[in-house]
């Protein structure tokens, strides 16, 4: 068990942890991962490239549905759903070759197995095929990720209790669900499965759906939503499920029993804090989540933590930045600055799609910015109308006095490719000014971003 | 070489005279000692004794001409071997008693000379809206941001720490490229500790280094008897509740009209011209918390003494508040550091560009004097001028601080 030697050594391989690890070779340092399951973590594998797989078939689901409106026609239009779980998995398994070969390229070792902290700089590796082998480097980066939350009295059983993992493989698409938690995985699922064509409840516990997101856009989804001939219950517990013949039966509280055939269970996520050898190391967990400064630092000398472990927002984007900022820190990069968590978009693919950055409206007044607020609707954008998706907004929340773009809140088709519009805005510090200089080109569905600026200042042009 | 003979000043009040009579005459040779004219001023009729060797190759100020300020050239002392051939036209010699035509200078006094093309300041929109919001100037900011762009957290930094940045901050200064302000403090070794520079610490860094090392200084020292002064004070001072004036009161006020006497001392250099200001504006230096401010006396020279103080007071007030506008501490012509509350006897302050010239005062103290030909106690004040020797020559130096000595001496001349 000959103990080897690193200059750094990353502990999980999602998009946090492999990013660091190719950036650490990058800069010169000799890199090692390791991974207990497969490349790219969840998001990859089991998160958000499979699911984006499943919407697309849903939205091609729904759009046949549509067909009649673009002037079509098509008699016995069918999916199979083993084939749509197929080409999801094919999708997934083909980008996790592609980090391996990344890894490779880049020439980081990786290590197939679970690692846990041994002390000393040490990690010591379980191996997949039973061996343990112990590495060391001066600098290890803790990248395990995060997993379900699970509620005390509502147990997943991979049956009719799923978690994201089962209800990401279907065998068919069920009758009816309920979704518990209305987050982004919540909603994604929502969406996906009534698309799919079940009839689908959901049901969060905070007041309003997607509860991270701007007042107005949870309330412009929940409608759309309900348009779709969903069930949306904001506000609502849910106090028990029990099986009941071959399906289930949820009590919701305002709201009574509710009968279906499956349940998704989407209420957070924890950190994988364990069988990390965090016992007697200064490493501090708190709520689920390893604590950590701007550069990613523990309270451990040499120990670091990156993405869904280091806590929220969960997002792979997040995750790989943390990933190259505290590598870059390590490796003493000039001008490394702590991720701000307000550049940070946020996306959910849910039908119709909502993409964010920076603060919400109530959250910019709360933090006594003196606020301008623009709107643009989808039905005044020329691209929408053609494109058939007339339903979306655009909020923009400036500060009034400094023309900040402190946050922008959109809901529509393609939304979430165009946020980074404002994302670049946000990171290179555009005032009012520089977005209204800005030319959006015609006719895209982007002019409502144009527009919804222009109107913060009374000035738009197509409303 | 050839040497300038210079309009003397014959006593602490003198600001000009009349060259009364021409001694030696052109091609005279002259000893140091020799009287070379007589000139008379408001009180008598003193002589001008030559301080170098040499023959007297012009004669620059004819004789009877009326109302020669002190320190003008009168007449050029030429070298063995030369002649007066080798004397530059006069127009090269510093300092005829016009001032040279000044580069329009926008807003009067204060005047920043505009910066030089090609300095480019990197900073985000937001950064320069809020900068210009805050009164900041983006020049005196060093960036955080992609290649040292100022961005957005380096203003809030700035305002968060040094909300009165200190000293009139020069438009045109093209700074070196400031260091950069890594995120973290380097580790300290044992036994020491890394104090974080503030913005205001960073920012005297850069101006007192950018100051001394492109600003030839020379220093000029006179030792001021402030018993009258003391006298007036105290009797201004039992007069009313409404003031209580300070002896450094005084001494800006003082200060204030030695410069409206030596314009050619409240100027700043810049390559294309000499900037004169036309007004008195007279920046004190105020210690706080992590470093100092100079909140500006405007128009000292025009301010009463209670208005100055009042003035003064309330600065001094908001600066350890951090509460002073950047109008409030830039600008400027010319500089007053006191650390006579300090004890301290006397000290060599930094000039702080764009200006020319500042003022070290140093403690009141009982020191030995002569007066009348015997050993006597008198309250003494040493005073050390700074001067940018770019726009104040030694002569004009002496000057501005004759006349400050004179002003200080006899306090109510400061009415005149």
């Amino acid at each position: 068990m000959a103990e080897t030697e690193f200059d750094l050594v990353v502990i999980g391989g999602g998009p946090g942890g492999y990013v660091a690890a190719i950036r650490a070779a990058q800069l010169g340092m000799r890199a090692a991962l390791v991974e207990r399951e497969h490349l790219g973590g969840i998001c990859l594998n089991w998160g958000c490239i499979p699911t984006k797989a499943l919407l697309r078939a849903s939205e091609i689901n729904h759009l046949l549905g549509e067909l009649d409106s673009f002037g079509f026609s098509a008699k016995e239009v069918s999916f199979d759903a083993e084939k749509v779980v197929a080409r999801s998995r094919a999708v997934a398994k083909r980008l996790s070759r592609g980090v391996g070969f990344l890894l490779k390229k880049n020439g980081v070792t990786v290590f197939d197995g679970a690692g846990r902290l041994a002390g000393g700089g040490a990690v010591a590796v379980a191996e997949k095929d039973g061996g343990t082998e112990e590495i060391a480097a001066p600098h290890i980066v803790l990248a395990t990720g995060a997993r379900p939350r699970a509620l005390p009295d509502i147990r997943p059983d991979g049956e009719r209790i799923w978690t994201y993992r089962e209800a990401m493989v279907p065998e068919a698409v069920p009758g009816s669900v309920l979704v518990i938690g209305a987050g982004a995985i919540g909603v994604e699922f929502a969406s996906f499965y009534r698309d799919m064509g079940a009839e689908v409840t959901l049901v969060e516990a905070l007041d309003r759906i997607l509860p991270v997101e701007d007042a107005e856009i949870s309330d412009f989804v929940q409608k759309a939503f309900e348009k779709q001939g969903m069930a949306v219950h904001a506000a609502t517990m849910v106090k028990s499920v029990e099986k009941r013949g071959a399906g289930l039966v949820a009590a919701l509280e305002p709201g009574g029993d509710v009968a279906v055939d499956k349940v998704i269970l989407a209420v957070g996520i924890v950190g994988n804090t364990e069988d990390l050898g965090l016992e007697g190391t200064a490493v501090r967990v708190e709520r689920g989540h390893v604590a950590v400064d701007g550069a990613m630092r523990t309270g451990e000398p040499g120990v670091y933590a990156i993405g869904d472990l280091a806590g929220p927002p969960w997002l792979a984007h997040k995750a790989s930045h943390e990933g190259v900022l505290c590598v870059e820190k390590i490796a003493g990069v000039e001008g490394v600055h702590p991720l701000d968590p307000r550049n940070i978009p946020g996306c959910t693919y849910c039908r119709p799609q909502v993409a964010s950055v920076g603060l919400t409206e109530a959250a910019a007044r709360e933090a006594g910015h003196d606020v301008k607020v623009g709107r643009f609707p989808f039905a005044g954008n020329g691209k929408a109308l053609a494109f058939g998706e007339p339903e979306g907004l655009v909020k923009t929340v400036f500060d009034a006095g400094t023309g900040e773009l402190l946050g922008a809140h959109m809901v529509g088709a393609e939304v979430t490719e165009l946020i980074q519009g404002y994302a670049v805005a946000r990171t290179l510090e555009g005032t009012e000014r520089d977005l209204m200089a800005t030319v959006f080109p015609h006719p895209t569905i982007s002019e409502t971003m144009h527009e919804s600026v222009l109107d913060a200042w009374g000035r738009a042009l197509h409303i | 070489m050839p040497t300038q003979i210079l309009m003397p000043a014959l006593s602490p009040t003198m600001t000009e005279g009349t060259l009364a009579r021409w001694l030696k005459g052109e091609g005279d040779a002259v000893e140091p000692g020799d009287i070379v004219a007589e000139v008379e001023t408001d009180k008598a009729t003193m002589e001008i004794e030559a301080v170098d060797e040499g023959v007297l190759g012009r004669i620059l100020v004819a004789e009877g001409t009326e109302g020669v300020e002190i320190n003008t050239p009168i007449a050029v002392l030429v070298g063995e071997g030369e002649s007066a051939a080798d004397i530059a036209e006069p127009a090269a010699f510093a300092a005829p008693a016009e001032a040279p035509a000044a580069a329009p200078a926008p807003g009067g006094n204060g005047a920043s000379p505009a910066p030089k093309p090609g300095e480019r300041i990197f900073a985000s929109p937001l950064a320069r809206r809020m900068a210009a919001q805050a009164g900041l100037e983006l020049a005196s900011l060093s960036g955080s941001g992609p290649r040292g762009r100022i961005v957005k957290r380096d203003i809030e930094a700035a305002l968060a720490k040094a909300p009165a940045a200190p000293a009139p901050e020069p438009a045109a200064a093209p700074s070196p490229p400031a260091p950069r302000a890594s995120e973290a403090p380097p580790a300290p070794e044992s036994g020491t500790v890394a104090v974080p520079n503030t913005g205001m610490r960073k920012t005297i860094a850069r101006r007192l280094a950018e100051s001394k090392q492109t600003i030839p200084h020379f220093y000029l020292t006179v030792d001021c008897d402030i018993d009258a002064l003391l006298k007036t004070r105290k009797e201004l001072n039992e007069r009313s509740d409404a003031y209580r004036l300070s002896v450094n009161d005084f001494v800006v006020k003082a200060a204030a009209l030695a410069l409206r006497k030596t314009p050619e001392a409240n100027a700043s250099w810049t390559d294309a011209a000499t900037l004169r200001y036309e007004r008195v504006d007279v920046a004190v230096a105020v210690a706080v918390e992590g470093g100092l401010v100079t909140p500006v006396v405007r128009d000292a020279d025009n301010k009463g003494l209670a208005e100055i103080s009042a003035e003064m007071a309330d600065f001094a007030a908001r600066a350890r508040d951090g509460k002073l506008k950047p109008e409030e501490y830039r600008g400027g012509g010319f500089s007053v550091s006191n650390l006579g509350m300090y004890g301290i006897r006397e000290f060599a302050a930094v000039i702080s560009p764009p200006q020319a010239g500042i003022l070290a005062i140093g403690a009141g103290e009982k020191r030995p004097a002569v007066k009348d030909g015997a050993l006597a106690i008198a309250t003494m004040m040493s005073c050390t001028l700074s001067g940018d020797h770019r726009v104040i020559d030694g002569a004009i130096g002496a000057r501005f601080l004759a006349a400050f000595k004179g002003l200080v001496e006899d306090p109510l001349t400061m009415l005149l």
